[in-house]
């Protein structure tokens, strides 16, 4: 689960991190308002759930407050495209208002947990900012990683050997190693994935300030924070993505017109790639979850016929343990309920497939059953080609 | 032979009271597996299908021998769940708990890491030793004992492979899905080592998807230790670059996690790797061939169509 950067800042401060002074708008006249308290010269600041805003025209600075109510006016509701949002991007529905900060030197510092390691890890880097992927890829040697020991945690002469790495000295030095124990403290407090500063300043007053924050939460650990649901910003997801999140649904939009639905993730990723291998563009991924049931697979159906991009919808249900006449069931029902009219292939495999198949068949819908994962994706971009015909 | 379970081991559920443990031991059971004790705190004393209730797993080892470990307590108390299996000193704990919080992970896999204990999953579909003993949440019936390891991230994508496999007549030798969470106990290369020696398994087929390095890594061990030929298929070439938050992921995999970059490393590393997921089954039959080993007739055809080109 990921939150914007105004609430990483209100996290980041709770915890004893130095963020600039700001304040987050909803409308263009806020944004003014907010410019005006800090002095008119400020930084205006897309919300959106990901990075790269800046060179996407999502972060600008301005010098007085009606500059300020003209950038708002522009940003709110458009849809910011970069780097990490994917092709559709993200709507604008807050914008932050940040004093402006007289920069001396940047870094980044982030903690992210390590598959490899199974551990926390701290990375840090005087160089980077905005190119920081690119300095990973070209001088890793310039990128600082320590592994820390999930029962010690981070200890100060760890961080200050970091805040050294990076040329800090003297006091910014000190207060860089209390910033780094600070993160890593709310990293494991907060059950974090993610938490990223970038960049990390010293201003020419010589004041340590994080100018950004990231933070993604474990959506497994979501349990024990109940802050955490009222800090989802919806607006940032897509809305059958949403109504997927409360079944338990894994979904994602995607551009073709084949409806897709699978359980596991693993064997999803599979179907798609067969369909694009038979000619066939998948509208879209979404898991029911290993073990499917039939409450999850009508509901999953219904998700799958509210994308009116859909014109043919394409199940393939591995239940093993599961038993296929229930599956079957469950697209009966989902599928009459909706008056679905669509070709619909359904490859299944389980205990009572047999009585599954003849239940699918009998039921008067359009339906054919994939012997295979071949066989059913070769029929549903063959019934596709016919319907449009 | 077989890797990590057989007929001898004897198993102990932890939250064998819940449904899905229940239902999964009794599904494990009519297979064949020697299911000897639960442990469900605060029920010890009961029997549950005749098969004695503990509180602690340590006790359960005492009464019963208990060797292995199936663990399906949810997620808040999990991790706690694989910390007493290793404190009890077991040979293999396999946890199929879906949504283990990652900070209670971190600990149990640091201490996990120096016990005795093997630890398979979480949230995974776990193993099995066809015709012996089956451990998870995987259908029996698509398995047939014989000489190929499987190994996989995934958990219905593994059926998949599985039954193909089947269908063309390779049996398996032990089937291990380790699971799709980002920590999890064996990885790729600790089961490669155990199949390398085990004198059953002939060949290993390999499942994997994008996202992180372990299959590059993998690859990379193959390269420099297999002496068995290995097939494999990555999930994931058409999907979307997805959104993301941040630079620290791609910084910590250096921009590995493509499926394009997995294959290829594969490739390179001397690994077969099936172009489709339809073909899982073709393409260990290929690599094999490719061993000069010994493949059943009915999967012949395609090979010595191949050979004639």
């Amino acid at each position: 689960m990921n939150i914007h950067e105004y609430q990483a800042k209100e996290i980041f401060s709770a915890f004893g991190i130095p963020v600039p002074r700001s304040r987050v708008a909803l409308t263009a006249d806020q944004v003014e308002r907010a410019a005006k308290e800090m002095g008119g010269h400020c930084v205006v600041k897309a919300q959106i759930y990901a990075g790269g805003r800046g060179k996407a025209g999502g972060v600008k600075v301005v010098h007085h407050p009606e500059q300020a109510n003209d950038v708002a006016k522009e940003l709110f509701g458009k849809k910011l495209v970069t780097s990490q949002t994917g092709p559709e991007g993200l709507k604008v529905r807050r914008i932050l208002v940040e004093e402006a900060v007289e920069i001396a030197r940047e870094f980044y510092v982030s903690i992210t947990l390590d598959r490899q390691t199974s551990r926390y890890c701290l990375i840090a880097s005087a160089e980077g900012g905005v190119e920081i992927e690119e300095v990973a890829r070209k001088t890793p040697e310039k990128i600082h990683v320590l592994t820390i020991d999930p029962f010690t945690g981070l200890r100060p002469y760890q961080a200050r050997k970091v805040a050294l790495a990076l040329g800090l000295t003297g006091v910014v030095c000190e207060d860089c190693v209390e910033l780094l124990l600070n993160l890593y403290k709310c990293c494991v407090d907060k059950d974090c994935f993610l938490v990223e500063i970038n960049p990390l300043v010293v201003t020419k007053a010589g004041w340590l300030l994080a100018m950004d924050g990231k933070m993604a939460f474990d959506d497994n650990a979501v349990y024990r924070h109940r802050e955490y649901p009222d800090m989802m910003d919806y607006s940032q997801l897509d809305t059958l993505e949403i109504n997927a999140g409360k079944y338990d649904l894994a979904y994602i939009k995607l551009s073709g017109n084949i409806g897709c639905m699978v359980n596991g993730a693993g064997l999803a990723m599979a179907t798609l790639d067969v369909l694009k291998e038979f000619g066939g563009e998948p509208a879209n991924f979404l898991d029911v979850g290993g073990g499917a049931t039939r409450e999850k697979v009508a509901e999953a159906f219904k998700i799958i016929l509210e994308d009116s991009d859909v014109k043919a919808v394409f199940v393939n249900i591995f239940g093993g343990i599961m038993r296929c006449d229930v599956i079957a069931q469950g697209i009966i029902e989902a599928a009459s309920g909706v008056h679905c009219a669509l070709p619909i292939v359904v490859r299944m495999d389980g205990s009572n497939v047999e009585e599954g198949k003849r239940l699918l068949l009998e039921s008067g819908l359009n339906v054919q059953v994939g012997e295979t994962l071949g066989d059913g994706a070769r029929k549903i971009v063959k019934m596709l080609g016919q319907e449009g015909k | 032979m077989s890797i990590l379970i057989d007929k001898s081991s004897r198993i102990v559920v932890q939250g064998i009271t819940g449904r899905s443990g229940l239902f999964h031991t009794q599904q494990c059971r009519a297979y064949g597996t020697n299911i000897v004790a639960g442990v469900t705190p605060g029920k010890g004393g009961i029997h549950i299908d005749g098969i004695p209730v503990f509180n602690t797993v340590e006790e359960a080892v005492r009464y019963t021998s208990a060797t292995v470990s199936m663990i399906f307590v949810p997620p808040p108390g999990a991790a706690d769940a694989i910390l007493e299996a290793c404190d009890a000193g077991l040979d293999l704990a396999v946890c199929i708990t879906e949504g283990i919080p990652v900070r209670d992970m971190v600990l149990a896999r640091a201490v996990q890491e120096k016990s005795r204990t093997r630890l398979v999953g979480p949230n995974c579909p776990g193993v099995i030793t066809p015709g012996q003993c089956k451990l998870g949440i995987m259908p029996g019936y698509i398995h047939k004992p014989g000489k190929i390891g499987v190994i996989s991230r995934s958990g219905t994508l593994t059926y998949e492979a599985v039954k193909q496999l089947t269908d063309i007549g390779l049996g398996q030798s032990t089937c291990v899905g380790i699971g799709g969470d980002p920590i999890i106990g064996m990885k790729f290369i600790d089961v490669l080592e155990l199949f390398n020696n085990d004198p059953q398994t002939e060949a290993v087929f390999m499942i994997g998807e994008i996202g992180g390095g372990a299959e590059e890594e993998a690859a990379h061990w193959i390269k420099g230790n297999m002496e068995k030929p290995v097939a494999a298929f990555i999930a994931g070439v058409t999907a979307p670059t997805g959104k993301r938050m941040g630079h620290a992921g791609a910084i910590i995999t250096g921009g590995k996690g493509k499926a394009e970059d997995k294959i290829r490393t594969l490739q390179e590393c001397g690994v077969t790797v099936a172009t489709s997921p339809t073909r899982m089954g073709d393409a260990m039959v290929e690599a094999l061939n490719a061993a000069g080993r010994h493949t059943p007739k009915t999967a012949a055809k395609p090979a010595a169509k191949k050979a004639k080109k």
